[in-house]
């Protein structure tokens, strides 16, 4: 009796146990959200100007904020007049703290620095186009120019925004425009690349190949994509890289095409397994109907066994290019990291992936850019999210009659 | 002209076929281009060396032995992560769950953790294990972060082998009296066996070859000594390759290491489906 009970016990225990472990993917599914989520938001709420450092004006200027790109553009000297950003017709002068600290000597600045507030105010006061970037601390009570409100990065900003320059001073610019559009850009040239490969391969072994010769190339494809993705980076940098940038005579070959390439070898075996197995549902009952009508083999496949699997090779696709946007190391090892919007499949291109894995070892935690990564991380995650969960429903879509 | 209209179908067809048989020996014609380009440009600096010694002047010259090791220990860690919790949870929805809706959900929730790429993984690790948690840099934030990417492949093997299960063994325990949990000790598990155990070989073969998840977790680019706490940081092989393949100061010199490192990822996984062939075929008997 009493063994019993303690048996059914031990059933109940080992019962829950499994109903957690049951419970883990989805445990991670929502805490991947919430952590990338988190880390990313503070994005939003930093400071677009380097952390403890300010951008100040003379007190005449009547100009109230200036956005990322516009400081970027006065530092960079392509704005150069306030009437530009909607000020007074006055020329810009762009003071870094160097600027105005060369300027005198050492024993007007003091020792320690303690004269320089003084002395930045005096200059920043005594040009009325100044635009002056400096440490806070520097900024002490009867400071004679005007501190610039410090403006937060928006939303429109991070995913309008042109330019990706993570380090820049004194404003860092967090476009994700470029690296978007460069990770599809490398991902949709890859499956084209691989389409009419893996539907051929998939023909092949679904309808064409004998047994025999379906058992040996099956595991060998499924090896293709056992093989770790730094070795294909490492394939792609030493063979594909040269032989582009000698065919197209480019500086270098590190490319969109080069990626493309890697990433459409690597897509293969997905489409191909996915778009088999969506050809082998065909019933037999289908098949047999096409030839009995004089139809041949090959009128068989592309008018009955195609359209029957179409569902199942659309969700090849989309798995395909889905594995082709989250891939990290072969893309990074081969397309040449630029983070410019592309025009051509010649150019370097750099994508999502691509700039977390380079930056973010870089990058002070909790910094602004470490948390402009790890919005990249939520990006990526929503989009492949998104992908599984539309190849999904394609698979479960009714077939064609 | 009936004839000709019937050749012609014919002719057609194997054109079509004749290039479709073409492009999957090209495609398998690639994959052996891949493998046999770096094995000839790289078997000469493999040796027992290569294999025992830790890089020297730069990593230049020397061996793998560290990143071997690390690499080893990683797929240790990962694997006592992922394989109880993956197994349960194979159980749990073969056996276990009554509620169609639930398993559905877990179905959909583990094929979508499948998907999700393996640099988002490195940042959750990073957030979570590194920073929240204080893990540091180290084995054990790494093997963490491998064994939740290798999880979905156990549990869809798991689950693919319990179904493969035919319910009349089911109904024969329970018949004799046995309890559901006895069941499954005594009769599913042990005829599950091996299809767990090609699953776990698998995933082992999967795991070693990653690297987006250690960049920040657990890899270091030259350690001294080798771990000795599961605190520490590791090298490991891919990250390794990544390295010596794209930085360092004399990339010419470090490129044989690179080769030798790339066969031993090669042959790491060569070796871990060859292993599972060898398991499947010997117990499916």
């Amino acid at each position: 009796m009493f063994n019993k009970k303690r048996n059914r016990f031990g059933e109940t225990l080992v019962e829950w146990t499994l109903r957690l472990s049951g419970g883990t993917t989805t445990l991670v599914i929502v805490l991947i959200s919430i952590f990338l989520f988190t880390e990313g938001w503070g994005l939003f709420k930093s400071s677009t100007v380097e952390k403890g450092y300010v951008l100040c004006v003379n007190r005449s200027n009547k100009i109230q904020n200036l956005t990322p790109k516009q400081v970027k553009e006065i530092f960079d000297g392509n704005i150069t007049s306030w009437k530009q950003v909607g000020g007074d017709d006055i020329p810009i002068e762009p003071l870094r703290m160097d600027d105005i600290a060369s300027q005198y000597t050492e024993e007007e600045i003091g020792a320690n620095f303690e004269h320089l507030p003084q002395k930045l105010s005096e200059a920043i006061a005594a040009k009325p186009g100044a635009l002056a970037f400096f440490p806070e601390q520097f900024i002490n009570i009867n400071f004679l120019g005007r501190v610039l409100p410090a403006e937060t990065i928006t939303l429109k900003e991070y995913f309008g925004g042109k330019e990706w320059f993570p380090t820049a001073t004194p404003a860092a610019q967090f476009g994700v425009l470029p690296l978007i559009l460069g990770t599809l850009w490398v991902s949709i040239a890859a499956i084209l690349i691989a389409l009419p490969f893996g539907m051929a391969v998939a023909i092949y072994l679904a309808e064409i190949a004998n047994n025999r010769v379906r058992k040996i190339l099956k595991p060998l494809i499924e090896l293709l994509a056992g093989i770790p993705s730094v070795v294909y980076g490492f394939f792609g940098l030493i063979v594909i890289v040269p032989l582009i940038r000698s065919i197209f005579h480019l500086p270098v070959g590190e490319t969109a095409l080069a990626g493309a390439i890697v990433l459409a070898i690597m897509a293969l075996p997905t489409i191909i397994t996915v778009a088999e197995d969506a050809m082998r549902t065909t019933p037999l009952a289908m098949k047999e109907s096409s030839l009995a009508l004089g139809a041949t083999h090959w009128q068989t496949i592309y008018r009955v066994v195609i359209p029957y699997a179409s569902s199942g090779i659309m969700a090849a696709i989309v798995l395909g290019i889905g594995r082709a946007i989250g891939e990290t190391m072969a893309v990074l090892m081969v397309t040449g990291n630029a983070a410019v919007i592309p025009h051509t499949l010649t150019e370097p291109v750099r994508t999502i992936p691509a700039t977390i894995a380079a930056e973010l070892g870089e990058s002070a935690m909790g910094s602004v850019q470490y948390q402009a990564l790890f919005m990249l991380g939520a990006i990526l995650f929503v989009l492949t999210l998104g992908i599984s969960i539309w190849a999904e429903i394609i698979r479960k879509e009714p077939k064609v009659q | 002209m009936q004839k000709n209209k019937f050749t012609g179908k014919r002719a057609n067809q194997a054109i079509f076929f004749s290039l479709f048989r073409l492009m999957s020996y090209l495609v398998v014609g690639i994959l052996f281009c891949i493998i046999g380009f770096i094995v000839i440009r790289g078997i000469g600096v493999i040796n027992w060396e290569f294999l025992t010694s830790a890089p020297k002047d730069g990593m230049t010259k020397g061996g793998i032995f560290p990143a071997i090791i690390g690499t080893f220990y990683l797929v240790i860690g990962s694997m006592l992560v992922a394989f109880p919790i993956g197994v349960m949870s194979g159980i749990y929805m073969n056996e276990y769950a009554t509620n169609k809706y639930v398993v559905r959900v877990i179905r959909v929730m583990t094929n979508n953790l499948g998907g999700i790429p393996s640099i988002v993984f490195g940042l959750f690790g990073m957030s979570l294990f590194v920073n929240k948690l204080h893990f540091g840099d180290s084995l054990l934030a790494g093997s963490f972060t491998l064994g939740l990417l290798a999880l979905p492949l156990i549990i869809r093997v798991t689950e693919e082998a319990l179904k493969a299960i035919p319910d009349t063994y089911r109904q024969g325990s329970l018949a004799l009296g046995a309890t559901k949990l006895t069941t499954i000790r005594r009769v599913i598990l042990p005829a599950a066996f091996p299809n767990v155990m090609t699953g776990l070989i698998l995933s082992i073969g999967r795991v070693s070859g990653e690297t987006a998840p250690i960049l920040f977790t657990a890899a270091a680019y030259f350690l001294p000594h080798l771990p000795t706490s599961v605190f520490d940081q590791v090298m490991a092989l891919p990250y390794h390759l990544y390295v010596i393949a794209t930085s360092g100061t004399d990339l010419e010199a470090t490129r044989p290491m690179a080769y030798g490192t790339a066969i031993v990822l090669i042959a790491i996984v060569l070796i871990m489906n060859l292993l599972a062939n060898i398991v499947r075929r010997r117990f499916s008997k």
